[in-house]
C-alpha cells in the first residue's frame, strides 16, 4: 500500500496526522453544522446496485464477506459511558421509529453513488441510553476484521446519521454490512462502520481501522 | 568593453542599463512559496485523483474530456505513498498555499501594486499589438509599463485560476456543508473536474511562464530572486 510514490518519510508522516488533527478541529467546528441536512435525491436518481462499491476488510483479505457466528443470535450491544447499557436484537431495532432517505454517498476515494437507506436515527439510540457527563465519543464495532471507527458525539447526534438495517428497500445484504450498519451523508463512506456488534461511549477519542493507518479521523463532508 | 547591439529597439533607452528595483520582498516571497505549494499541492492531488480515475457518479460518468480516464498517474508525480498520504499533505499544503495567496491578494489592494497587473478591458488593444508583435506581425516592440498587457492577462488568469481551484478544493472537501458553493461548480463531480482542470492549467502556465523568462527577458529571474532588475523593460507604470 506504501509502494508508490514518497510519503514523506518517518519523520514527516507523523507529524503530518498530528497535523490532520487541526484540520479535524475545523471540520467540526468549523464546517459542520449540528443541523444542516445533506440534499435528498429522487429514488430515481439511485446508483444501480451493481454500480454501487462494498468494502470489507473481511472480502479483500478472503474473498468472503464477512458473517457473525449466527445472525440469529447478533445482538447490538451498546455501552460503556451510559446510565442504561442496552442489548438490542435486530427486531427490536426494527420496531423503532425509522427514517429513510436517498442520499449522496462520498467516498475518500473521490466517487459518489446515490443510494436509499433506512434505519433507526442513532439520536434515538442515545437518548434510551443516556450517556454519562464524561462520554464525548463513540466507537463503533464490527465483526469485519478488526474494522472499527470513532465519533464525536455531535456528528452521531445528526438527524441523517442512522443505524441502517435496508439499503433499496430491501433488507441490508451482507456486502452492504448486514445485520446493521452506520449511515450518515455527513461522513466519508470509511466512517460508516458495517457489521456492526457493539456502540460504546468513551471519553477518550477512538481511533479507526483506516484513521489509525493515515485517514483523517473526522472525515466529515 | 564593446557593446552588444540590442534585439530590440527598447524604447529609447541607450547606454548602460540603471540597476533598478523591481520586486518587492513580499511579492518575491509570495511567488516562490506558492511555487513550491503549489508543486506540492499537484502532486498531492495527484495521488488523490489516483485512488478513482474518472469523473461521475459510479454508473453515471460524466461526458467530459480526461485524457487521463482510467489511467494511473506516474509514480514520480505522486506525493504521499498513498491515498491517506495524498490526503494528509494536500489538506496541509492547502494551508499556507491559499495564505500566501490572501496575504499576496491583500498586498495588491493595499499598495495600488494591482494596477500594473489587471488586465482590463482598455488592455485589450495593446494585449492584440503585443500578440502581433510576438508573431512578427509588428516590427517595434509596444510600448509597456512594468508588465505588458498579455503579461497582464497571464498574471490576472493566474490569480484568477489559484481562486477557482481553492473554492473548488473546498466544495469537494465539504460537498455538504458548503452545498451553496458546491452547487455553482456544477455539483461534486463537476467541482471535482474542474478542479482537476485548474491543475493542467496550472502546468501549462507554469511551462509558458518559465519558457517566456528565459526567451524574452531573462534579466526578470534575477528581478524576482532578488528584486533587483537590469532589463530592458520599465519597471514601473
Amino acid at each position: 500500500m506504501a509502494a508508490c510514490g514518497w510519503d514523506g518519510g518517518s519523520n514527516l508522516e507523523p507529524k503530518l496526522r498530528a497535523f490532520s488533527r487541526i484540520n479535524d478541529w475545523v471540520g467540526e467546528k468549523v464546517f459542520q453544522s449540528p443541523t444542516r441536512l445533506a440534499r435528498e435525491y429522487p429514488v430515481s436518481a439511485r446508483t444501480e446496485m451493481e454500480n454501487f462499491p462494498s468494502y470489507s476488510i473481511t472480502y479483500n483479505r478472503t474473498g468472503a464477506f464477512p458473517s457473525p457466528a449466527s445472525l440469529k443470535d447478533w445482538v447490538l450491544e451498546v455501552g460503556g459511558l451510559v446510565h442504561k447499557p442496552l442489548r438490542l436484537t435486530r427486531s427490536a431495532i426494527e420496531a423503532m421509529p425509522r427514517v429513510t432517505y436517498t442520499v449522496k454517498h462520498h467516498c475518500v476515494e473521490g466517487w459518489t453513488a446515490v443510494a436509499t437507506w433506512t434505519g433507526v436515527p442513532l439520536a434515538t439510540i442515545v437518548a434510551l441510553v443516556r450517556p454519562t457527563e464524561q462520554a464525548r465519543y463513540l466507537r463503533f464495532d464490527s465483526f469485519d476484521s478488526d474494522y472499527y471507527n470513532g465519533w464525536d458525539l455531535k456528528s452521531a447526534m445528526h438527524p441523517q446519521t442512522i443505524l441502517a438495517y435496508a439499503y433499496n428497500d430491501r433488507p441490508l445484504m451482507m456486502n452492504h454490512g448486514a445485520p446493521l450498519r452506520l449511515y450518515s451523508p455527513i461522513k466519508l463512506g470509511y466512517k460508516l462502520t458495517k457489521y456492526l456488534t457493539g456502540v460504546t461511549f468513551t471519553s477518550e477519542r477512538p481511533g479507526g481501522y483506516w484513521e489509525d493507518r493515515g485517514y483523517p479521523w473526522f472525515g466529515g463532508v | 568593453m564593446t557593446s552588444i547591439p540590442e534585439p530590440f529597439s527598447d524604447q529609447g533607452v541607450s547606454g548602460p542599463r540603471p540597476l533598478v528595483k523591481r520586486y518587492g520582498a513580499l511579492v518575491r516571497l509570495a511567488h516562490w512559496l506558492n511555487a513550491v505549494f503549489l508543486v506540492g499541492m499537484i502532486a498531492s492531488g495527484l495521488q488523490i485523483y489516483n485512488a478513482y480515475t474518472h469523473f461521475g457518479i459510479r454508473g453515471d460518468l460524466l461526458p467530459v474530456p480526461n485524457p487521463l480516464d482510467g489511467h494511473p498517474v506516474p509514480n514520480w508525480a505522486r506525493l504521499g505513498g498513498w491515498l491517506a498520504g495524498g490526503l494528509n499533505w494536500h489538506f496541509l499544503l492547502a494551508w499556507p498555499f491559499v495564505i500566501t495567496g490572501l496575504v499576496y491578494l491583500a498586498f495588491l489592494a493595499i499598495s495600488g501594486e494591482w494596477r500594473s497587473l489587471v488586465f482590463r478591458p482598455r488592455d485589450i488593444g495593446p494585449a492584440v499589438q503585443m500578440q502581433l508583435y510576438y508573431l512578427k506581425l509588428r516590427k517595434e516592440h509596444p510600448s509597456q509599463g512594468k508588465h505588458n498587457a498579455l503579461q497582464k492577462g497571464a498574471y490576472t488568469f493566474i490569480v484568477v485560476l489559484g481562486a477557482i481551484s481553492a473554492l473548488s478544493g473546498f466544495a469537494i472537501y465539504k460537498p455538504v456543508q458548503l452545498a451553496w458553493l458546491t452547487s455553482a461548480f456544477g455539483g461534486y463531480e463537476l467541482a471535482r473536474y474542474w478542479h482537476f482542470v485548474a491543475v493542467w492549467l496550472f502546468i501549462a502556465f507554469t511551462l509558458l511562464h518559465v519558457s517566456l523568462v528565459f526567451l524574452v527577458d531573462p534579466a526578470s529571474l534575477r528581478g524576482m530572486i532578488t528584486g533587483w532588475y537590469r532589463g530592458r523593460f520599465p519597471s514601473h507604470d
